[in-house]
């Protein structure tokens, strides 16, 4: 399997401290900005009941599920207790020429 | 008015017919209406704070604390019957909200305040921990879905006797105790273990022996010292003190619609006065609750205001809310079948298509 970069969105795109939803085929991501202005991405619904967790809510370096305040750090997908149980899978994220990029495996 | 595709008296058990139903009508872990709300507002109304927590907090000890005093000052004249009213229902009402809102993680920013303050409530207002915390999950999921929720508060058609004991919480006392012997002892009941993970049941059980200790010892205090005294700060201020809980439950959907997809249609919110909001932590804005969990207690206030225009009418007070309420449940008797339909408008999906998640690895 190999990692095929993808063209996500502009820097500008997301704010600082905040989450988007990225679509792509039948899939879908979250992509995040963190305070301290690095990007990550995990896969875009909570393990819990397939919520988008783009709705939630980015704290520090943690993302809350809008359903129900599930929480997980979104730089390791590790789920940080109940109703989550099962961690997150995360991608590789890298930023080129003010362009954030997602490597998926293809 | 009646709704035509229940029948008369209907299963609300997690574990018989009404679960598939629920499925087979697309009800389960379904899309729920959400009135619009920029991205950008939401996120202000999420933000956390530890500060009115805090300071929720501290009140609330210390009310507890002088109210706990003079019962005990008192104690063995009647001048000890209003601090112990006022203390029951500090300890087992108000301590349910704040089981309640630490339990989403919202009450303070601080993930350990949030912990430490949630099982000490949870204690308090005899909630378990964990039974709690997956079983209000699932209300949050599928709220009154009947065979889906756990925490209907009264199924129809309603029973007036059971009524009148749950004003002294009394078949939550039992339930509650008959839970923790039978966790402390290893076993989880068919309906728990429908909302219950198994990797979860650990927890279940030591919280479980913790409290059957903490309990043995407040019953040892109580014999050793030929006095009641110690019951009425532990154990029993659920029986005298936990009537407001179980009428702010009441408030919350009870004779409102059953298997809907908008809790426009089956949660009230309602006006209350400061001393009641602080006791039920806001709670009374329990639509906007509902509709969006994220937002902490003390900015549901203003969350109301940015969808009312989407929602029905509030209830001015607990009075008016109880207006409906009591004949919809003498209705009930009669006819289960009959609900309350608020005045909702139209509706719009809450989401649009749905994408899988990449694969999830533990
Ligand atoms: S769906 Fe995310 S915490 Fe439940």
């Amino acid at each position: 399997m190999n990692d095929q970069w993808i063209d996500v969105c502009a820097v500008g795109e997301i704010n600082e401290e905040d989450v988007i939803r990225f679509d792509h085929g039948p899939y879908t991501y979250a992509i995040y900005r963190s305070a301290d202005n690095e990007f990550f991405a995990t896969a875009g619904l909570c393990t819990h009941e397939s919520i988008h967790l783009a709705d939630g809510l980015v704290m520090d370096h943690v993302i809350e599920c809008p359903k129900h305040n599930g929480r997980f750090d979104y730089r390791t997908g590790k789920a940080l207790g109940a109703p989550v149980c099962v961690n997150l899978k995360t991608y590789p994220v890298r930023v080129d020429a003010g362009r954030v990029l997602l490597a998926i495996s293809v | 008015m009646s709704q035509d595709n229940t029948a008369s008296t209907r299963d609300y058990r997690l574990t018989g017919p009404e679960a598939a139903r629920a499925a087979e009508r697309g009800l389960v872990s379904a899309s729920w209406y959400q009135s619009p709300i920029s991205r950008q507002r939401m996120k202000q109304l999420m933000q956390r704070r530890d500060g009115p927590a805090l300071l929720d907090t501290a009140i609330w000890l210390l009310a507890l604390l002088i109210t706990g005093f003079g019962g005990y000052w008192f104690w063995g004249t009647w001048a000890c019957v209003p601090f112990f009213l006022a203390y029951g229902v500090l300890y087992a009402t108000a301590s349910n909200p704040r089981w309640h809102e630490t339990g989403h993680g919202t009450a303070f920013k601080t993930r350990w305040m949030n912990d430490a303050l949630y099982q000490v409530a949870s204690f308090m207002c005899m909630f378990e921990p964990h039974v709690w915390r997956w079983s209000h999950a699932r209300h949050h999921t599928d709220t009154i879905v009947v065979g889906r929720d756990p925490e209907i508060v009264e199924p129809r058609p309603p029973s007036l006797f059971m009524m009148l004991l749950s004003l002294f919480q009394i078949p939550l006392l039992l339930k509650t105790m008959g839970g923790v012997c039978r966790h402390a002892v290893g076993k989880m009941d068919a309906q728990e273990q429908t909302f219950i993970p198994e990797s979860e049941w650990s927890k279940v059980f030591l919280a479980a022996r913790i409290w059957l200790v903490i309990y043995a010892v407040v019953f040892g205090a109580a014999l050793y010292l030929h006095s009641w005294l110690p019951l009425m700060y532990i154990g029993l201020p659920i029986l005298y003190g936990g009537w407001l809980s179980y009428l702010f439950g009441l408030t919350q959907h009870v004779g409102l619609a059953e298997d809907v997809l908008d809790h426009r249609s089956n949660c009230r919110t309602i006006y209350m006065n400061r001393v009641l909001r602080f006791l039920y932590m806001n709670m009374n804005y329990h639509l906007e609750h509902h509709m969006y969990p994220m937002v902490p207690y003390h900015a549901l206030a203003q969350l109301h205001e940015e969808i009312r225009h989407d929602c029905p009418p509030p209830y001015a007070n607990i009075g008016e809310a109880f207006k409906e309420i009591i004949p919809t449940l003498l209705k009930q008797r009669k006819d289960p079948s009959y609900f309350v339909r608020r005045p909702v408008g139209s509706s719009r999906p809450a989401t649009d298509a749905h994408p899988q998640a990449e694969a999830t690895l533990s």
